[in-house]
C-alpha cells in the first residue's frame, strides 16, 4: 500500500510528497524498514527498492510482518540531480530529528522520523558521493556497535567500518533513529548518480537474509552471506591527493595493494606532465577510490583497509 | 597591520586559494578573531570586515589598540565559490561552516576547516559574521548559541537593540561557533539585515558594534557612542509564524514595526490567479524582527519571527 507521509505545499500548484510502500502479510508486528534518497545524487537504493518491491510482491505469502519501502526521502533533490534539498541548499542528512515547529525541511524530517521510530531494524542506503566509489560496506559509531554489528553481518557486505570520529554528525537520520532507539544501519555502496546491478544484487540477497533470521521470511531461498571484515578507525590508511590536477587510476578498485603501490597519477593536461604520484601508504584492500577525476590538492583519492587487519580479523 | 595567508589551496585550472588574514596589535596574544564570509553569497559579511580592516589600520597608526591584545580579521575564506556565485564550495556544493572543526585528511571543505580552525582556535573572543540559509531580512543582532561554556558576558557590549540566545540544535554542532565554544573562545555570530547585497546602514550598524565591543572589552581605546541598552532575548521569547500554504508572498510591514495582535502581516496569493489563499496575522502585539524576503514562498517555511512585546 502506498502511504504519503509528510507532505508540503511548493509555490506554484504542486506539493512535496514522501512516500512509502508498505508491504505487509501474516500476523507479526515486525517491521523494517529501508530508506534512501536522502541524498539526491544517490541513486544505487533506488534499484534495491524496486528489486525488494518486486521479490515481496512475488513472495508475499512468505512474509510475516510488514517491510516499509521509502525510496524517495527527498525527491526533489533526486528529480533535480542534487544532493541536498532544493530552494535550501541544505544537506537533508544535516536536519534530524527535525522539528514539528521548525522550517519546511526541519517539519518533513520530524515527520519523516517519526514514521521510521519503533521499527525492529532500519537500513538507511547511501551511495557514496559523485567524486568515490565504494565497496559495499556499512558504518556505525562505537557506542551504537554491539547492537548494530549482528545485525550488519547479516546483510552480505564486505566490510563493516566502526568509526571512532571525535565529532559525532548528531543530524544525520541514522544518530536520530539510533538514539530513539531503532535500530539503524547505514550502508554505503558504489557511486552516485549510477546504479551499480552487482553490488544491489549483493545487500538485496543481505535483507532477504535479514528478513529470513528475523523470522519475517520462511520457505525461501538465500544466498551465501559473506562474513564481513571489521575495522575500526585506525586501520584504514588515507591516500590524499598531493598535488591539483586530473586523477588517472592505475590500480583496480577493490583490488589489494601493497604499501609504495602507485594508486594513481596526477597529472596535469596543460603541461602533458605528471604532477604527482599517489601512493598507497599501507598494504591491503582498496575499498574507497577516487570516482571523479579533478582533485585539489589534498583531496580524498582512496582509502584502504590495512591488510595485516584483515588477516587478524 | 600584517597580512598572512592562513591556509593555502591549490587547484588545477584556477590561481590558489588562499585565505588571507589582517592582524593588528600583538599576535603574540589572541585576543579578539573576526571571521567574514565562509560561504560565496555571504557579501555584506566580508564588506563588513573589510571596512572593519580599514578602521582598525587607523586605530593602530594612532596608537588605539590596547598593548598586549592581538586582533585578526578574516574577510572571506571562500572566493572561490563568490567568484562563480555560488554558495557552497565551488565543486561539491559542501558548507565550511559545516565542518568545523575540521580534518586534515577528509575532503577539501573539511580540510579548509582545518586549516582556518588550526589559526583562529585560542582567541579569547570570536565573532562570526553570519547568515541565514533562507531568504529574508533581520535586524541586525548578535546571537549566542547557549551552551554549557557560555554566560551573558559580552552580549550587551555589542549595544545593539537585541542580542539573542539559542540553544543548539544537532547540526550546529559542527559550525566554527559551536567549536569555537568548545576550544574556550567566546564566540558570537553577528547577523546584518541581509547576506547578497549590501546594505550600507546595516554595514554601519554591524562595524559599530564590532568596535563598541573591542572598546568594552578593552581591546581598543578610542571613543565610541555606547548603542543601545541590549534586551537579551531566548528564542523561545519569539513567535515563528509559519506559512500555511505555497504561493505569492506579500509582505505588508517591515522589520523592527511594531505591530499589533491581529494586523495582518504578509498575504498569500495564488500564483496563477492572484487570489488570496492566506492572510498572516500577527498573533499578538510584537516586534518584527525577521521577516522572509522572496517572491515564492513554501508551506512550512518560517515567514516571520516576532519578538512579544511583553518581554520588556
Amino acid at each position: 500500500m502506498i502511504k504519503t507521509i509528510s507532505q508540503a505545499g511548493l509555490a506554484v500548484n504542486e506539493k512535496l510528497k514522501i512516500q512509502k510502500n508498505s508491504i505487509k502479510n501474516g500476523t507479526s508486528k515486525k517491521r523494517i524498514c529501508i530508506v534512501t534518497g536522502t541524498h539526491g545524487d544517490e541513486l544505487e537504493g533506488q534499484y534495491i527498492c524496486y528489486a525488494l518491491g518486486e521479490y515481496l510482491k512475488e513472495n508475499i505469502d512468505k512474509l510475516n510482518g510488514t517491510v516499509d519501502i521509502y525510496p524517495a526521502l527527498n525527491p526533489l533533490g533526486i528529480d533535480s540531480i542534487m544532493r541536498g534539498i532544493p530552494g535550501y541548499d541544505l544537506d537533508m542528512n544535516r536536519t534530524f530529528p527535525g522539528t514539528e515547529s521548525g522550517t519546511m525541511p526541519e517539519m518533513i524530517a520530524h515527520e519523516i522520523l517519526e514514521d521510521l521510530k519503533g521499527a525492529d531494524v532500519c537500513i538507511d542506503i547511501h551511495a557514496s558521493n559523485i567524486f568515490l566509489r565504494e565497496i559495499p560496506q556499512i558504518r556505525m559509531s562505537i557506542p551504537t556497535s554491539e547492537i548494530l554489528l549482528p545485525y550488519a553481518k547479516m546483510l552480505n557486505v564486505d566490510f563493516v567500518w566502526v568509526h571512532a570520529s571525535a565529532t559525532v554528525l548528531e543530524s544525520t537520520l541514522a544518530h536520530s533513529l539510533n538514539s530513539a532507539g531503532t535500530k539503524t544501519l547505514v550502508v554505503e555502496m558504489g557511486v552516485g548518480m549510477r546504479i551499480t546491478k552487482e553490488y544491489c544484487k549483493q545487500l538485496m540477497d543481505g535483507i532477504i537474509n535479514l528478513l529470513v533470521n528475523l523470522e519475517m521470511l520462511k520457505d525461501v531461498e538465500t544466498a551465501e552471506i559473506r562474513e564481513p571484515v571489521v575495522s575500526l578507525d585506525g586501520a584504514v590508511g588515507f591516500v590524499n591527493s598531493p598535488a591539483a590536477g586530473i586523477f588517472v587510476p592505475d590500480t583496480e578498485f577493490g583490488s589489494i595493494v601493497s604499501e609504495g603501490d602507485i594508486i594513481g597519477r596526477i597529472v596535469d593536461p596543460l603541461t602533458g606532465e605528471i604532477a604527482e604520484n599517489a601512493v598507497a601508504p599501507c598494504s591491503g584492500l582498496l575499498f574507497t577510490l577516487r570516482e571523479y577525476p579533478v582533485v585539489y590538492g589534498g583531496s580524498l583519492i582512496a582509502r584502504i583497509l590495512r591488510q595485516e587487519d584483515k588477516e587478524n580479523d | 597591520m600584517t597580512e598572512k595567508t592562513i591556509f593555502t589551496l591549490e587547484s588545477v585550472y584556477r590561481e590558489p586559494l588562499e585565505i588571507k588574514a589582517f592582524c593588528f596589535g600583538d599576535m603574540s596574544k589572541k585576543t579578539i578573531c573576526i571571521m567574514g564570509a565562509m560561504r560565496g553569497n555571504e557579501v555584506q559579511q566580508m564588506y563588513v570586515c573589510a571596512r572593519l580592516v580599514q578602521e582598525l589600520k587607523k586605530l593602530e597608526i594612532n596608537g588605539h589598540i590596547t598593548k598586549n591584545t592581538g586582533i585578526m580579521v578574516i574577510p572571506c575564506a571562500n572566493y572561490h565559490s563568490m567568484n562563480i556565485g555560488k554558495r557552497f564550495w565551488a565543486m561539491d556544493n559542501t558548507d565550511i561552516n559545516r565542518m568545523f572543526p575540521g580534518y586534515d585528511l577528509g575532503e577539501t571543505t573539511q580540510r579548509i576547516a582545518d586549516g582556518i580552525f588550526a589559526e583562529i582556535q585560542g582567541f579569547e573572543y570570536g565573532i562570526q559574521l553570519a547568515s541565514f540559509y533562507q531568504p529574508g531580512r533581520f535586524l541586525t543582532h548578535v546571537k549566542q548559541m547557549v551552551t554549557e561554556f557560555t554566560t551573558d558576558e559580552g552580549l550587551a557590549d555589542f549595544g545593539l537593540p537585541y542580542a539573542l540566545k539559542r540553544s543548539p540544535k544537532p547540526y550546529d554542532t559542527t559550525t566554527l561557533n559551536y567549536n569555537w565554544q568548545l576550544w574556550n573562545t567566546k564566540a558570537y555570530s553577528l547577523f546584518t539585515h541581509s547576506t547578497d547585497d549590501m546594505k550600507e546602514d546595516s554595514a554601519d550598524n554591524a562595524l559599530n558594534a564590532i568596535l563598541r565591543f573591542m572598546k568594552k572589552r578593552g581591546i581598543i581605546n578610542y571613543p565610541i557612542h555606547a548603542g543601545y541598552v541590549t534586551s537579551i532575548i531566548h528564542e523561545s521569547d519569539m513567535f515563528q509564524v509559519h506559512s500555511p500554504c505555497g504561493g505569492i508572498c506579500r509582505i505588508k510591514t517591515k522589520i523592527g514595526d511594531v505591530v499589533e495582535r491581529g494586523q495582518v502581516i504578509a498575504e498569500i496569493l495564488n500564483p496563477l490567479t492572484c487570489e488570496v489563499l492566506a492572510e498572516i496575522k500577527s498573533p499578538e502585539k510584537s516586534t518584527v524582527f525577521f521577516h522572509f524576503a522572496s517572491l515564492l514562498i513554501v508551506e512550512g517555511t518560517v515567514i516571520f519571527k516576532l519578538v512579544k512585546n511583553n518581554n520588556f
